[in-house]
């Protein structure tokens, strides 16, 4: 790892005023991707915020359906809301099965999500249950966030807060993980709220994390995994490496889309 | 070089080192506890885990400044002078370890397992909760048969005091 000056912020505004005063800064949520990204010297900021002491930042709120989650609630605490699980059980599973237990008591919703990795869990979720995400500057709707591989609407020391949604009749994420490293070589979080259904897809997409219409359609039409099967994706859209060729998971995207809305029942 | 404060199995510490040190060589270089182990260095194996305020987590993947101000136990904290922990006892008894390298992270993980669980714990649980730890000679089966008969023995231990 190359040197690095760390700072800690108390507060979300102390945190964006460090930025400020830091070269080439990085914000530090739970680290589990950023630290490890260090050690192999793929990154080297000179600056460390660390946002996991700020506590305005933590927790989860439910009102109603109305769910808020600070950015830098654990992976482990998500998974283990019992308030979250009995509005949305879908989130806490998706948490539980992100990387291993010790990553889980680390890792950060916040952080998963402003990393925008392609074959992360959290965006799928944010995308498909319409999350706003909360910045310290504005709100931003869950269709402006994505914008591509690990880019994101956020600007230059702009922080997430947290993520706020109202839960979803039905809903499920089903993945298929890389044998080797866990990560979904495809992930889809289906979510259906009144006649609205929402499908999402992570770990596939050659632009990363995205929404399906034509399973939306599909869906709204016939809440059912059947409905799926006439149902095209598109192999053009989809990555393709060592692990499986664009066709490969192409079909992948769609078994783990019928599986999804199997499990949301 | 920065001043890290921890407090490690009960006793408060401090030392110097610099940002980029990562955790586990503070323990390891600056305080002299060498049972936490580095293996892959990846965030992988789980031959580092210790808990930070009573959370397992892998210290080869937390800075040192980050952990400041936090309370550690490593696997040398989790005897009582020469009585081994429930956890420990139960590798010795079930031959849980073959070279030993995993071990400490493996007893650590354990005890963490078993606390979230409040001792109850089946086979499969156990094998999935073993995600983030890996052991190169000894397929598993042991080490579940230990931290299963330890759950057992900590369950019953916590029945019996209530």
């Amino acid at each position: 790892m190359y040197e690095t000056n760390y700072h800690r912020a108390s507060s979300v505004d102390e945190a964006a005023q460090l930025m400020g005063n830091a070269g080439e800064g990085k914000y530090l949520a739970g680290g589990m991707t950023l630290i490890a990204t260090m050690k192999q010297r793929l990154a080297a900021p000179s600056d460390l915020i660390d946002l996991r002491h700020i506590g305005s930042m933590k927790g989860i709120t439910v009102n109603g359906r109305n769910v808020t989650i600070g950015a830098g609630t654990s992976h482990y605490d998500v998974a283990s809301s019992d308030a979250l699980k009995a509005v949305c059980p879908a989130l806490c599973s998706l948490a539980s099965h992100i990387g291993d237990p010790h990553v889980r008591h680390m890792g950060t919703i916040g952080g998963s999500v402003a990393n925008d990795d392609p074959a992360a869990d959290y965006p799928s979720a944010v995308l498909a249950l319409n999350m706003t995400v909360k910045t310290n500057k504005r709100e931003i709707a869950a269709d402006d966030f994505f914008v591509g591989m690990f880019e994101t609407a956020l600007e230059e020391g702009e922080i997430i807060v947290s993520f706020s949604f109202e839960a979803p009749d039905k809903a499920a994420y089903q993945k298929f993980p890389n044998p080797a490293s866990r990560y979904a070589m495809a992930g889809v979080f289906v979510a259906k709220k009144g006649s609205d259904v929402r499908v999402a897809v992570t770990g596939a997409g050659s632009n990363g994390v995205f929404r399906h219409q034509g399973m939306e359609a599909a869906l709204k039409a016939a809440w059912a995994p059947d409905a799926l099967a006439a149902v095209s994706v598109d192999a053009g859209m989809m990555m393709a490496d060592i692990h499986g060729n664009s066709d490969y998971r192409a079909n992948l995207v769609k078994v783990m889309a019928k599986r999804a809305v199997a499990a949301a029942g | 070089m920065t001043k890290v404060t921890l407090t490690v199995n009960g006793r408060k510490v401090s030392g110097e080192c610099e940002d980029r040190t990562l955790l586990v060589n503070f323990i390891r270089e600056n305080l002299g506890l060498t049972g936490t182990h580095v293996g892959c260095d990846t965030t992988q194996c789980g031959a580092c885990v210790i808990h930070m305020d009573g959370r397992s987590v892998k210290s080869c993947t937390i800075l040192a400044v980050q952990a400041s101000g936090s309370d550690i136990t490593t696997i040398e904290g989790i005897s009582s002078g020469d009585t081994l922990h429930p956890v420990q006892a139960a590798f010795k008894e079930n031959h849980g370890l073959q070279c030993g390298f995993c071990t400490p992270g493996m007893v650590m993980t354990a005890v963490d397992m078993i606390r979230r669980h409040g001792g109850q714990l089946d086979e499969q649980t156990v094998r999935n909760e073993l995600e983030g730890n890996i052991c190169r000679c000894t397929g598993y089966h042991n080490i579940v048969k230990s931290i299963l008969s330890a759950a057992d023995e900590m369950g019953g231990a916590k029945q019996a005091a209530e």
